[in-house]
């Protein structure tokens, strides 16, 4: 924002309270009403508003207080900022970033508790992110609001807390490109956003007890999908887990076993394995919700089937 | 009498600008009548909407507006889009499909663009593009501006939650947008009465405290007096205004749908045919129009072919397949984003992006 004057943001609860979940905090302060802007709360009006003027050539940076209640801009998203690049013939760009938090937090139900990765990766003209860790959710915000097409960025309320090294000034990270989080030769657990301490304490787990060796590949970006690096990593471990927040059906590890079936095929040693929510609006008793969610131990008994040690 | 205040301008200007409202409400009525025959050919495809009967709402309001202001529509946009100054031949390039299109063949009707005249498109979901109209016009506060947005909507589309979502935020954040409802009475085979609750539209304005008025439509002076007070109210005091401009559509919701349909009667559609802005009976009534011999300005494509095929009409609609994943972004999905080269480091700028215009 300091660097590009065409940089706004605009949300529930941005300026004044200064975010939901304080990401905003001190905006409205170094920026002014202008460039911070509250909202009533109207989703499909504001994503609207941003996608508007981003025709007009400004950058908003749109926030959904969760992306839960982002169903309701669901058509500015799918209708009008994704497709207004293409069906204009490529004159109107929409530089704009969608971002909130994304996926369950804790005991929050079924409305609150859900993960949009796949709707929204499967739409043509956006592109998504889901970055894991600090360092990651500076440089791909960067990357996203640089971009000069409309980028979701799918965050976590439960990563806001988390700790972690962030590279001072100029830190981008390009989007379209997955990150190796843990390297490993035995099996790769291809992961996102909340999922990924999940497939690390997955891999300790299994280093620890059974001296296998895991991959923790990292997506960063649903789409575009890196396809090389996904390749690349079951090549060399010929085992793949694929573990996600959203539900199984039509999930984005479909779309990652579709990858892997007709580039890795022959390099397979064993049957592709999912690991994602249970197929149930999320329940609200704690323990219920604890079984629903992918967990590390879910991702070591996965891990021990490909491996063949059961 | 709206006509009454329009005339007491320079009257050389004055019968120059009503000279050009008439040539282009017969540009309109001439091109759409076009586009039928093209379509009853299979030269067009999808759905195709027309605009006779309405031509005097487009005609008037946007002759009030500069050339830096913003134009949104719906899908039944063809009139709006001429009445821009969208070339005729482009428009009717972009019904057929063609690369040389508004939209290089990949809008069509209902997806009418021109960026450079800031025509922000023809949309198709009833009220989807209200809330980008805000979003044009707070662009134009944030820059600083003096252009307003102008947004065409049918009445339809005040029964959606866009509409009012969208009326009360450029309320509040003080929108130079012009939202002009044309009230054609029918969204798509449904009467207005039968599925709204209050059925003057500018009633609703008083919910967002914006200014309203009840226009004409069939009048292009009053819809063009109507507008030109609303531009100054966008332009001076920042304030959106809602206009409901009553018109008429003489053919059917869509080239599908018959010309009166079996939700209206003939009776009723002959009755409004006698409102007609541009029939002979308004020409006399305005006959300072005609003092002259006007030239409606008729796309190349759409006059009578010559010998062999020379109008578009009788060409093939061709555009190269290679053409189908163009006009999107270059680092977009369709390729694998490329590795860092050795040596660089990770981490470094992401590559500029550009968009490609096919």
């Amino acid at each position: 924002m300091q660097r590009d004057p065409n940089v706004f943001l605009m949300g529930e609860e941005v300026g004044v309270y200064q975010g939901a979940y304080k990401v905003s905090r001190g905006l409205l302060e170094e920026f002014g009403p202008m460039r911070i802007v509250d909202t009533p709360i109207a989703e499909l009006g504001f994503a609207g508003i941003g996608v508007g003027a981003a025709m007009a050539g400004l950058r908003p940076v749109i926030e959904f207080m969760t992306w839960n209640f982002a169903v309701l801009a669901l058509d500015q998203i799918v209708n009008s900022a994704a497709k207004i690049l293409y069906e204009s013939g490529g004159q109107i760009p929409i530089p704009i970033v969608l971002r909130g938090p994304n996926g369950a937090a804790l005991q929050l139900a079924a409305q609150h508790s859900q993960a949009w990765d796949s709707w929204l990766s499967h739409i043509p003209g956006l592109k998504v992110v889901a970055p894991a860790t600090p360092a990651d959710a500076k440089g791909l915000l960067k990357a996203a609001i640089r971009d000069n097409n409309p980028v979701i960025v799918l965050e976590g309320e439960m990563l806001y807390n988390l700790k972690g090294d962030v590279p001072e000034g100029e830190h981008i990270v390009p989007i379209g490109r997955a990150d190796v989080k843990r390297p490993g030769r035995d099996v790769t657990f291809v992961c996102h956003s909340k999922t990924v301490a999940v497939a690390l304490k997955a891999a300790e787990q299994l280093a620890e007890h059974e001296g296998v060796s895991a991959e923790v590949l990292d997506l960063r970006s649903l789409r575009p999908l890196d396809e090389e690096a996904i390749v690349g990593s079951v090549a060399r471990t010929n085992r793949a887990v694929v573990i996600e927040e959203g539900w199984p059906h039509a999930g984005i590890g479909a779309q990652v076993v579709d990858v892997i079936q007709r580039e890795a095929f022959d390099q397979l040693d064993a049957p592709v394995l999912r690991v994602t929510q249970a197929d149930v609006p999320m329940p609200y008793n704690k323990q219920l919700e604890r079984l629903a969610k992918p967990s590390p131990d879910r991702v070591v008994a996965a891990a021990r089937r490909v491996l063949y040690l059961d | 009498m709206a006509t009454a205040t329009a005339q007491t301008t320079d009257a050389p200007a004055q019968r120059e600008l009503e000279r050009r409202m008439l040539r282009q409400m017969l540009l309109i009525r001439h091109f759409e009548e076009k586009a039928a025959e093209a379509y009853a050919l299979g030269k067009i495809g999808g759905f195709c909407h027309l605009y006779i009967g309405q031509e005097a709402v487009a005609v008037g309001s946007l002759s009030a507006l500069r050339d830096d202001d913003y134009v949104i529509s719906s899908y039944r946009e063809h009139g709006q889009a001429l009445a821009r100054g969208v070339p005729a031949n482009a428009v009717m390039a972009e019904l057929f499909g063609k690369a040389t299109g508004c939209s290089k063949g990949k809008g069509g009707s209902m997806h009418l663009f021109d960026a450079g005249r800031r025509f922000m498109g023809g949309h198709g979901i009833v009220g989807g593009h209200i809330p980008l109209a805000a979003g044009l016009g707070f662009a134009i506060r944030y820059k600083g501006g003096d252009q307003v947005c102008i947004c065409y909507f049918g009445e339809a589309a005040v029964n959606i939650g866009a509409f009012h979502e969208t009326l009360n935020m450029a309320s509040v954040y003080k929108l130079p947008v012009i939202f002009l409802c044309e009230n054609n009475r029918y969204g798509m085979g449904t009467a207005f009465e039968r599925v709204a609750a209050v059925t003057d539209v500018v009633e609703h304005a008083c919910s967002y405290d914006m200014a309203a008025e009840l226009v004409n439509g069939m009048d292009v002076l009053a819809v063009y007096e109507a507008t030109r007070r609303a531009a100054e109210r966008g332009r001076k005091g920042g304030r959106p205004t809602l206009l409901e401009v009553r018109t008429y559509r003489f053919m059917g919701h869509s080239m599908s749908d018959p010309l009166h349909g079996v939700y209206r009667t003939k009776e009723e559609v002959e009755e409004q045919r006698k409102r007609d802005p541009i029939s002979p009976a308004s020409l006399r009534r305005r006959a300072c129009w005609i003092r002259r011999g006007w030239t409606p300005s008729i796309p190349r494509c759409a006059r009578r072919p010559r010998k062999r095929s020379a109008s578009p009409i009788e060409a093939p609609t061709r555009i190269p397949p290679s053409s189908l994943p163009t006009c999107w972004p270059i680092d977009g999905d369709a390729h694998l984003p490329r590795r860092p080269q050795p040596g660089a480091a990770r981490g470094d700028a992401a590559r500029p992006q550009r968009v490609s215009h096919g």
